[in-house]
């Protein structure tokens, strides 16, 4: 396809340089917040002890060659030992990320399989009482904290049906509403989007032709109309990706999910620093690599994007 | 904005208010103002004020007593009161943090199209910065190092949002900047400042007030996110979010401490919206999301 090796070179080492920024970011917040000691260590111990710890996590050596050791220890994947259990803190992360990873990619099939089809429903009778039905339930969608959302749901299917398991990661059922609360605010965004999307297409010339040629609606919205609003779909499928990252710390949190998000809110309720830099560091790898594949993907959906850089020259 | 970069000018995008207008949503928002506002008339108690001996009452309708018409919690403090100082909370921080990052933000803006060069680079690269993270993520993160206080968490509802003011101002401000007006305000040597004060500003105040609109119920949403996961406003102070983080723990006996919470922050968020997309259509059809 159309995609040049400039152009995909140029995206990786945006993605380095991205991910360098947000490592050195964290180390000058952390040197900045004071002294890590000071929140490991009993302020009363006498000085030869805090001299002990200070040179056993590294603090006694120079700022440069503190952000150097760091930096490496990163690359090696060495993330600090977290002072809640003792171990290592990419332990502990590495543990939750399947249970994070079932939970948003479910929460995207939901945003997907309700939200484009209810896009396509409101373009398609635009002005009639589906589309502006639709688009209310988008809005509201929008507006409703996931939080609340998570507890009315449990209310409802849990305390007052008995359908469905309140929380925990066990077995499919247990997935249902956590994948809803997470999902229906991003179908919600979808549904809008997909709207405005196909109706800026329907007037374009090749759908006059499309329908001139006769057509099924079926043929034409799929074949012809969908297609264009790929790209933009695409973007949003990044925008997506940092609002479920963020809705999944609280989605997760309500439903008693063990995945990353609750993770993350325990230990900055107990500030266990290594584990928040961790998974701090890794919302942010994570976003710039879906950055990266966003701008990737346009390359594919839209030849003369990866190509315009070589016209240019 | 900028007639040269977009010969094309793109299809408004309009977004449909419910169907009855918008009186309902102002209407709503009014009520709640005024609960928040007022409120504190409806009952004779304090938020923080238990009565041991008036535990885990229901609400009226559900078998309570008019002392306590919407029941109270676990340590006996009147809902009506624990609402009315949450409502109150919540509003007044997400006020707060807007004006702040619109502050923020339209400052920065302005500076970066008057200097141009260095400052401008600086302050996109802090916007793309501050746009590629999901903000909670960035507020626990500063939660855990720096810890609680109300500074700091009103220091973190500012900072949130202010990157979209900041592209908005600063683009429409570049395009400004290129109007003869302008120019000829600078040849009769009008200091910087009262340039971007009286000749650049309203070019763009609409822009800042529909973001606003948007801003506003997002930063709603982070105040009560976080406190709800016990990580914003703490106790002996109260907010919506925290009421129905409580609520939680006792959904399965009195699930209406969790629910009037909950529907409070959903009516907020949602008028707003509302009335900011119908405001959006009205100002500037070819605006688009930033």
């Amino acid at each position: 396809m159309g995609l040049s090796a400039g152009f995909i070179l140029g995206r990786l080492l945006r993605l380095v340089l991205t991910v360098w920024a947000a490592v050195t970011l964290v180390f000058v917040a952390v040197r900045l917040s004071g002294d890590p000691l000071a929140v490991l260590v009993p302020p009363d111990l006498p000085d030869a002890l805090i001299a002990e710890y200070r040179a056993r996590f590294g603090l006694d050596a120079s700022l440069p060659v503190q952000y150097l050791r760091y930096l490496a220890g990163i690359a090696q994947g060495d993330f600090g030992i977290s002072f809640r259990t003792g171990g290592p803190a990419s332990d502990l992360v590495l543990a939750r990320i399947p249970a994070t990873l079932t939970l948003a990619g479910a929460a995207l099939a939901v945003a997907l399989v309700l939200g484009v089809p209810a896009g396509i429903a409101a373009a398609t009778w635009r002005g009639t009482a589906v589309d502006r039905v639709l688009m209310a339930g988008a809005v509201f969608g929008y507006a409703m904290p996931n939080f609340f959302l998570g507890i009315l749901l449990i209310l409802m299917f849990t305390l007052w049906l008995g359908w469905l398991p309140s929380g925990g990661f066990a077995g499919p059922a247990s997935l249902i509403m956590p994948a809803l609360t997470l999902g229906l605010a991003a179908a919600g965004s979808y549904a809008r989007f997909t709207r405005s999307a196909l109706l800026e297409v329907m007037n374009a010339p090749w759908m006059r032709t499309a329908r001139a040629k006769g057509l099924s609606w079926r043929r034409q919205m799929l074949v012809h109309a969908l297609r264009a609003t790929l790209v933009p779909l695409a973007t949003l499928l990044g925008f997506t990706l940092g609002a479920m990252i963020g809705g999944a710390v609280v989605t997760e949190t309500v439903f008693a999910w063990p995945g990353i998000g609750r993770l993350l809110v325990v230990s900055v309720a107990e500030r266990d620093l290594a584990v928040v830099q961790m998974i701090v560091l890794l919302a942010a790898a994570t976003m710039a690599v879906a950055n990266m594949t966003v701008d990737l993907l346009y390359g594919l959906l839209d030849p003369r994007i990866g190509t315009q850089r070589r016209q240019g020259r | 904005m900028s007639g040269a970069a977009h010969p094309v000018p793109r299809a408004p995008r309009r977004r449909r208010a419910l169907p009855g207008g918008l009186w309902l949503p102002v209407a709503v928002l009014v009520l709640i103002v005024a609960f928040a506002v007022f409120g504190h008339w409806l009952t004779p108690f304090a938020h923080d004020q238990s009565n041991l001996m008036a535990r885990n009452r229901p609400p009226v309708w559900l078998g309570g007593d008019w002392t306590y018409p919407l029941g109270t919690d676990r340590l006996g403090r009147d809902m009506v009161a624990r609402l009315v100082t949450g409502t109150r909370v919540s509003i007044g921080l997400a006020l707060a943090g807007t004006v702040i990052g619109m502050i923020l933000g339209t400052l920065l803006g302005l500076l970066a199209a008057r200097l141009r060069g260095l400052v401008d680079a600086a302050v996109m690269a802090l916007v793309d910065l501050q746009a590629s993270i999901p903000f909670i993520i960035i507020a626990l993160g500063v939660l855990a190092l720096y810890g609680n206080s109300l500074t700091v968490f009103v220091a973190l509802l500012g900072v949130f949002g202010w990157e979209a003011y900041a592209r908005m101002v600063r683009g429409g401000a570049l395009s400004a900047h290129a109007q003869p007006y302008v120019e000829a305000a600078r040849a009769m040597a009008v200091p910087p400042a009262v340039i971007d004060a009286r000749h650049i500003l309203p070019n763009v105040a609409n822009l800042v007030i529909v973001q606003a609109t948007l801003n506003f119920p997002q930063t709603i949403l982070l105040e009560t996110g976080l406190s709800f996961l016990g990580l914003g406003v703490q106790p002996p102070l109260t907010s919506l979010g925290q009421l129905l983080g409580d609520g939680r723990d006792s959904l399965a006996r009195a699930w209406w401490l969790a629910v009037f919470p909950g529907a409070l922050i959903f009516a907020t968020t949602l008028s707003v919206c509302l009335i900011g997309d119908a405001l959006r259509d009205r100002m500037d059809p070819t605006l688009r999301r930033g």
